[in-house]
């Protein structure tokens, strides 16, 4: 049992301050167990977003001295308890009350993306037939459980709102998950390049580091995608060949 | 003060597996769709379901059938299943999981291409579809990209108070939403619920924050009744360290891949017992046990796949009679395959990422190279809203009940892997057919001073200048259901729970919850609150009106079954006074071809 002071963020729409709590910690406990338990002592109108606690629902987001992380998965013994420990809420996204941020905007991003569309069926049943090795590059995208992470820690977004420009590392993922789909049909490569911003993305790489799910989110989404932009609009070849066939992907 | 209107054809409450299929199929058949969600979409509790989801599709398996799978069911609930919904489940789970595929769905494979499915507890041939153990998140992944495309309205952190009525028919719902604590009132022709369950009701729980019996609750004030509410499922491996990480699920998938239970002793303890009902389908030995896992058709599964509420039974008999690990539970290994297996740590890596990760995180264990410390955590609650099992509909015209919250697929106890497919058979049923009451019956007509009643409700705990802490009375609340409702339970204690129940009501109706409206977590809790002491109060008297232990229902005081209380029910409902009542009926459904299916497979 110890003592340990939290410097909490506290107010709405972005105005407010940091406001210092004392609890007791003990063995084990994580970032979310202290607001929980300023909840119940200190603050019951504590705002914070949490559902499943452990690490699979990825509502819990926030900034822990200053790193994005899941509170759910931050073992307070990780963290230097001799000095106040900072919870503030997401940067990247407007405040709504204390350590809840408004992520609405990651909705509408998703919203636009082109959904997916199959092949028709290689089975008369109506099945498909796909290797278990394909099946896997999409796979790993797909464990995104959207907690945002790399949305907020993203310069582009944090630093430099270019929210209406780029759709952000994490619908980056969820196109390559798309187009890596080994059943998809879809084209997305126009909205990459003239709606999504993909060229803003210059591969610091900030994204792969905060992942909860350790998706190497650049290496092998960020990449390949801008590969296969590059590819359909800058190969010389491509652009020759576009000429004469004037029903290119953009027309 | 006052409220905005929102009006659809189908209103869907919750957005998990049940309510997105819902939802999905109510909007393919035409009717306008409004869902609401008390967390943001996608981050409902289906995220955490593990395993996989049970379909006899027969790809690891040929000898696997629908036939197979309503049998296995029907034993796994010690014949306590509405009839008809099991056989339901098991025809139409094949084709629910090909359709998830169909809309951009991942699973794993076979060698030859098709879904790979995985063996479970209490399944007779390896019949789980899955995504290493992150199948619900797949799940709701793609039910909720398929669904936005699919013009519904998705009103997501908003939650119910109340239902309304016009009548005896369900007419809406009243509703709050976190961010600014506005209300909302949905006038729709048909509801269907979809909340999920009540595991917030216990101390030790693998539930996430939002299951707080709200859909049990808010059909039972409307009128509608609840069914085996006395068999709550306590999951035989949550975490037991470090404290505060206690009761976090680990996937079955664990003993699935082959992971071992062992006592302080080093023993294979679930050898030492093997239930009557299963005699001729367990493992001789540890070595038919590994061959069974590894996929010989000819060996039968190691007893740690044998049913949840015996595996959780046989743990906690471990660590009261001392032979417990340090932090009271079992010691599940998963690590022991590298006697078996080259490259066991990266297989377990691939096999059980997210296992591997939270042991790892959480509690600084290598599951690849040590033991993990695991004992029982409440998990599951069978039962749910009383439903007609072809529409999944409540008493109350129009008011629907699908998944957790809906009541009677799994009986006296759930098998594993059965709740991924009645999300989405029942799900995509409830839809149907709440779609097709909203065409066939038309409008309701709301009544504002029912809202108006609703609202006042609603503002109380804020109104009150002081009162108790509502977070103070549910740990109160979590520490009686825990303490006296739990996996063992008896006459007297059962009966002091429901005095304590009582007299939890009387402090909460002084709850107060300072603050504004505005994401003020605390007066969610107070609101909450009402919804735990209803269900808390329906399960603790439906298991003192069982004197038999029976699947998850454990008596201490009457340690056998009894063949009367093998053929009823508990069903719940509010008397003419208002106060929570049980009663039993006999079991539905039951059909001379279904019996005969049962006796078939022996």
């Amino acid at each position: 049992m110890q003592q340990v002071t939290f410097r909490v963020w506290r107010g709405e729409h972005g105005e407010g301050d940091f406001v210092e709590y004392v609890i007791n910690v003990e063995d084990g406990m994580v970032v979310l167990d202290a607001v929980h338990a300023i909840q119940a002592q200190h603050a019951s109108d504590l705002a914070v977003r949490w559902n499943c606690k452990a690490g699979k629902c990825g509502s819990c987001s926030a900034e822990i001295n200053g790193k994005p992380r899941l509170m759910c998965m931050t073992r307070l013994e990780d963290l230097p308890l001799d000095q106040p420990v900072t919870i503030e809420p997401m940067q990247a996204f407007p405040g709504t009350k204390d350590l809840v941020a408004d992520v609405s905007w990651n909705y509408e991003v998703k919203q636009k993306i082109k959904p997916f569309k199959p092949r028709t069926p290689d089975e008369a049943d109506g099945t498909w037939r796909m290797d278990q090795a394909d099946v896997e590059r999409a796979q790993e995208f797909r464990k995104c459980i959207e907690c945002f992470l790399c949305q907020d820690v993203c310069h582009v977004l944090r630093d430099h709102h270019k929210h209406d420009d780029f759709i952000g590392p994490r619908f980056l993922v969820n196109t390559a998950a798309l187009e890596m789909h080994p059943l998809d049909t879809e084209d997305r490569l126009s909205d990459l390049r003239h709606r999504d911003g993909i060229g803003y993305c210059n591969i610091t790489k900030c994204c792969t580091k905060v992942c909860p799910e350790h998706i190497t989110i650049t290496d092998n989404a960020i990449i390949p995608l801008k590969e296969r932009v590059v590819d359909e609009y800058y190969d010389p070849l491509t652009k020759l060949f576009r000429i004469f066939k004037p029903k290119a992907k953009d027309a | 003060m006052g409220w905005t209107t929102h009006e659809c054809d189908v209103l869907v409450i919750g957005a998990g597996g049940a309510g997105l299929r819902a939802a999905v199929e109510a909007s393919a058949q035409g009717a306008s769709v409004t869902v609401l969600s008390k967390s943001l979409l996608g981050k409902a509790h289906t995220v955490m379901a593990e395993g996989g989801m049970a379909a006899s599709m027969g790809h690891v398996d040929d000898r696997d059938n629908w036939r197979v799978h309503f049998s296995d069911t029907m034993r796994g609930g010690y014949y306590l299943n509405n009839w008809r919904m099991a056989e339901l489940h098991a025809r139409e789970a094949p084709d629910r999981v090909r359709e998830l595929e169909a809309w951009g769905a991942l699973f794993d494979r076979t060698k030859d291409g098709r879904i790979l499915q995985r063996n479970f507890g209490g399944h007779k041939y390896p019949r789980l579809a899955h995504v290493g153990d992150r199948t619900g998140l797949e799940m709701i992944r793609t039910l909720q990209d398929h669904g936005i495309h699919q013009g519904i309205e998705f009103l997501m952190e908003n939650t119910v108070v109340r239902l309304l009525k016009d009548g005896d028919r369900v007419s809406g719902a009243f509703a709050y939403d976190r961010e600014k604590g506005r209300f909302h009132v949905v006038h729709a022709k048909a509801v269907v619920l979809a909340t999920g369950g009540i595991g917030r009701a216990f101390r030790i729980t693998s539930n996430s924050w939002e299951y707080t019996g709200d859909g049990h609750a808010l059909a039972l004030h409307a009128g509608a009744e609840l069914v085996d509410m006395e068999f709550v499922q306590f999951h035989p491996t949550g975490m037991v360290w470090p404290l505060s990480v206690r009761g976090i699920l680990v996937t079955e998938g664990v003993r699935g891949e082959g992971g071992i239970l062992t006592n302080s002793e080093g023993r294979r303890f679930m050898f030492d017992d093997i239930p009557e009902l299963y005699a001729g389908q367990c493992a001789d030995t540890p070595e038919e046990g590994w061959r069974y896992v590894t996929g010989d058709k000819d060996s039968r599964r190691p007893p740690e796949l044998l049913t949840r509420d015996h595996v959780a039974r046989k743990i906690v008999k471990e660590v009261k009679e001392g032979r417990g690990s340090p932090h009271g539970g079992a010691f599940l290994n998963i690590a022991w395959i590298r006697e078996n297996m080259k490259d066991s740590e990266a297989h377990i890596k691939k096999k059980l990422p997210s296992m591997y990760h939270q042991f790892k995180e959480l509690a600084g264990v290598d599951i690849t190279k040590e033991p993990m410390e695991v004992g029982p955590t409440t998990h599951y609650v069978m039962g749910g809203v009383k439903v007609d099992a072809d529409t999944q509909m409540s008493s109350v015209p129009g008011l629907f009940a699908c998944g957790e919250c809906g009541g009677g697929l799994h009986g006296a106890n759930r098998l594993g892997g059965n709740s991924l497919s009645d999300l989405l058979v029942f799900g995509r049923i409830a839809g149907a057919a709440a779609a097709k009451f909203a065409s066939d019956q038309g409008d309701t007509s709301l009544d504002e001073a029912q809202a108006q009643d609703v609202e006042a409700i609603a503002l109380a705990p804020m109104e009150r200048r002081d009162g108790e802490n509502p977070y103070e009375i549910q740990h109160d609340l979590q520490d009686v259901m825990q303490d006296l409702v739990g996996i063992a339970r008896a006459e007297a204690e059962l009966a002091e729970a429901l005095e304590k129940i009582k007299d939890l009501r009387t402090r909460a109706d002084t709850v107060c919850a300072p603050g504004n409206r505005e994401y003020n977590p605390g007066w969610h809790t107070a609101l909450d609150l009402a919804n735990l002491l209803d269900v808390s109060e329906a399960v603790a008297l439906a298991a003192l009106g069982r004197p038999e232990s029976r699947g998850a229902h454990t008596r201490i005081d009457h340690p056998d079954k009894d063949p009367e209380l093998g053929k009823v029910n508990t069903i719940i409902g509010h008397s003419a006074s208002g106060a929570i009542e049980a009663r039993h009926e006999p079991v539905v459904g039951r059909t001379e071809a279904l019996q005969e299916i049962i006796e078939e497979m022996g």
